[in-house]
């Protein structure tokens, strides 16, 4: 047993000594921010090309176009199709508004190149507006009905959905659920987040074992390791050593997180109770006393109520089994595949099954995150492969407790039985050189 | 007494037979050469004396008792083919070798600065094992080797790859390390050092041990009753005139006034026969029973079969 703690200690301390885990620990969450801001920005930002068009507006429609940011509209009553390809030198499009527009809304573009989606969309929708208007108008003046339009503008009512779940063995038992309110947008970027974590972890961790592996044997260092130690011993402390590097990874990006969030919350939202926002105070106070308004106030409300104390505890808790388990079931199949391989190039055909099966988990992830409740999100949490990023897709959705256990017991037998049948291969693999292993080979090995 | 024993070691890979029923015995303070063609099984025999391999059935002693996982830290292995982690600094790696063999972290620092010295290798303590050439890397695997001074060292072609100065400081390291009591199991294809170096010598071909014991015993017993005799030439001497019924002409050469004569005894007749004839005749310059090398006695068995 002590000789395990030495190996672990080894594999721990040489990977964390290299500059390349203080580089990729620093870099990986800047990079996240990065692309997250990317991916903001690319949606939020502001369509900036100056575009001129030109309306031949043939309707009894007043100027149905206004201009918006960039894009300016020129008025013209009539123009001749001949010369659209000459205007269109000037102009980015031609938009004419035919005559006959009230009874058949249809508007033709004419331009060089398609026009962006956005644009198209924004047209038609002034469009709409401004038929609809005079549609409505005369509708009103010919009831003669005294204010029907401020009556019918009060008609129009936003709703709010709010989401409860409610799980049937709640603090007050089967009569009283506990009911828990949570926004689903959240749940779901949560389960998400969760999902790509682990994948990467599982792969890039794994691998890391499978590089290890091949490491030795092509070094030849193993012949003397496994003189001084049990094959088996020797890949228990290696797959613990790396997985306990992952995990102070882990470690650092959630106190990294944490400080980062508590510092930006007490830099900018320095005044607000937070404590009281979650049990439900009056928005609008609170947004007069802390200088946000009511609508980012119940986005920070809805992400509190979703993610309380409990919840977080339970999630962060199965976060790490699923993340061992599946670390535990794909770093020792990684370790075979090392040990049949006699070097990287080679390990691509054992590779192949693997990457397919944590993809297909990957995906169905995916899927689960838009519907967790098929049949495809079920089976695939609970099948061991898949399971780590499946269930963890769906647990923030909420999952009955037996298909949480199930999928437990599921993923632990079945990573024993793998590790003993990883090492079976190990044992023989790493001391077999000069050429790569066939399946029938591997096979073969396993009965030896 | 012997100090490891091997008891009718078999074992089988999928497609052939890598150890058929050998047996050997290794005395205590012997150095025991291990011979035999590539593929004999030699690697694998060692492998399972290593417990890297188990048998498929057989049974090992060392020091009497049944060999158990324990015994890893009695033993040191240096294998054929040599390596080390490129990427780990020397002292580091000498220091987790040490370890995992059961000494002590201090202990082991002390002890591999004694070796480093000895070696005058200090500067290589913090260098990465890429850095040094094979011959260098080769004298660090050889001192975690014998760190841990085991009882029983097996070494797997241990001077393969070293130039001769170091090849002489490797043999007089091994020399020593016996004389402080460890017993040597040594594998090799030189047969000239085995000559200079081995008490005992076993012979693998074909998964099956074909000779063991003391190493002069088994060249006299492969000497075929051969002899060599040197005389001064004389031509009227006639070797015909002295082989008789007994003995045969094998080669007969002259040179600078020599003659060289070889001859073979076919039938049994006292020992001094040959002599008692030849002395009346002409003068003799010396005598000797032909002993067969190691180097001989390795390719008669071996090709014979």
């Amino acid at each position: 047993m002590n000789k395990t703690f030495i190996i672990i200690g080894r594999e721990f301390s040489t990977r964390v000594k290299k500059k390349s885990f203080l580089l990729v620990t620093l870099l990986v969450p800047i990079l996240f921010a990065l692309f997250y801001a990317f991916m903001m920005w690319m949606m939020l930002r502001d369509d900036d090309q100056e575009r001129a068009i030109i309306v031949i507006n043939e309707s009894a429609l007043d100027e149905p176009l206004k201009a918006r940011h960039n894009t300016h509209f020129t008025y013209v009553e009539e123009m001749q199709e001949s010369a659209y390809a000459r205007v269109l030198r000037d102009y980015y499009a031609i938009v004419r508004v035919p005559a006959t527009v009230m009874e058949r809304p249809e508007i033709p573009v004419y331009s060089l190149s398609q026009v962006p989606v956005e644009l198209k969309n924004d047209l038609g929708g002034q469009v709409r507006q401004e038929i609809e208007r005079v549609k409505r108008a005369a509708v009103i003046a010919r009831v003669q009905f005294p204010d029907l339009e401020k009556e019918l503008d009060a008609t129009r009512t936003p709703v709010t959905v709010r989401t409860l779940v409610v799980s049937g063995a709640g603090a007050g038992g089967e009569d009283r659920p506990a009911i828990r309110e949570g926004s689903s947008e959240i749940t779901s970027f949560i389960g998400m987040i969760a999902g790509i974590i682990i994948y990467i972890f599982i792969f890039g961790y794994a691998s890391q074992v499978m590089r290890g592996v091949i490491e030795e044997k092509t070094s030849r260092v193993i012949e003397v390791l496994v003189s001084s130690v049990k094959p088996f011993q020797f890949l228990l402390g290696k797959i613990i050593g790396v997985a306990a590097v992952g995990l102070l990874q882990f470690l650092i990006w959630i106190v990294f997180g944490t400080v980062v969030i508590l510092a930006a919350q007490a830099f900018f939202l320095p005044d607000l109770d937070l404590e009281s926002l979650k049990q439900g105070a009056n928005l609008t106070e609170m947004a007069a006393a802390s200088g946000l308004d009511a609508g980012q106030l119940a986005v920070v409300q809805n992400l509190m109520k979703t993610i309380d104390l409990p919840f977080l505890l339970e999630f962060l808790g199965l976060f790490l089994f699923y993340f061992f388990g599946g670390y535990l079931l794909y770093a020792s199949l990684f370790a075979a595949v090392g040990a049949a391989c006699d070097s990287e190039t080679d390990s691509q055909q054992f590779m192949m099954p693997l990457t397919i099966v944590l993809l297909a988990a990957f995906y169905i992830g995916l899927a689960a995150m838009r519907n967790p409740e098929t049949p495809l999100a079920f089976w695939g949490s609970l099948v061991p492969f898949t399971s780590p990023i499946v269930m963890l897709v769906r647990i923030p959705f909420g999952v009955p407790a037996w298909e949480i256990l199930a999928s437990v017991a599921l993923l632990v037998a079945t990573f024993l039985f793998f590790t003993w049948l990883s090492g079976k291969i190990y044992r023989v693999g790493i001391l077999m050189y000069g050429k790569k292993a066939t399946w029938k080979e591997l096979y073969k090995w396993l009965k030896y | 007494m012997s100090f490891f024993k091997a008891e009718h070691v078999v074992k089988n890979y999928a497609n052939h037979k890598a150890l058929d029923d050998v047996s050997i015995s290794v005395p205590a303070g012997a150095i025991y050469g291990l011979l035999g063609p590539n593929g004999a099984g030699k690697t694998t025999l060692i492998r399972v004396i290593n417990q890297i391999t188990a048998p498929d059935s057989g049974e090992l002693f060392l020091d009497g008792k049944p060999l158990a996982p324990g015994d890893a830290c009695r033993v040191g292995y240096l294998p054929e083919e040599r390596g080390l982690y490129k990427k780990m600094k020397t002292g580091e790696q000498a220091v987790y070798l040490a370890r995992l063999k059961g000494i002590p972290k201090r202990e082991a620092i002390a002890r591999l600065k004694g070796w480093f010295e000895k070696f005058e290798i200090e500067s290589w303590w913090d260098k990465k094992v890429e850095e040094l050439s094979k011959g260098m890397a080769q004298k660090v695997q050889f001192i975690t080797t014998v760190l841990h001074e085991p009882e029983l060292l097996i070494f797997d072609e241990p001077f393969s790859g070293f130039d001769p100065i170091n090849v002489e400081l490797l043999k007089r390291e091994i020399l020593a390390l016996r004389d402080k009591g460890s017993t040597i199991i040594f594998s090799t294809h030189n047969m000239g050092s085995v000559e200079e170096i081995c008490t005992h010598v076993a012979l693998i071909d074909k998964a099956r041990k074909v000779v063991e014991g003391p190493i002069n015993q088994v060249r006299e017993d492969h000497a075929n009753n051969t002899y060599r005799l040197q005389c001064r030439h004389d031509p009227g001497f006639d070797p015909g005139e002295i082989t008789g019924d007994e003995f045969a002409l094998l080669s007969r050469r002259v040179e600078e006034g020599r003659l060289d004569l070889v001859l073979q005894q076919t039938t049994p007749c006292p020992p001094n026969t040959l002599l008692d004839r030849v002395l009346p005749r002409v003068e003799v310059i010396s005598y000797q029973k032909i002993i067969p090398g190691m180097h001989d006695i390795f390719i008669r068995l071996t090709t014979n079969r």
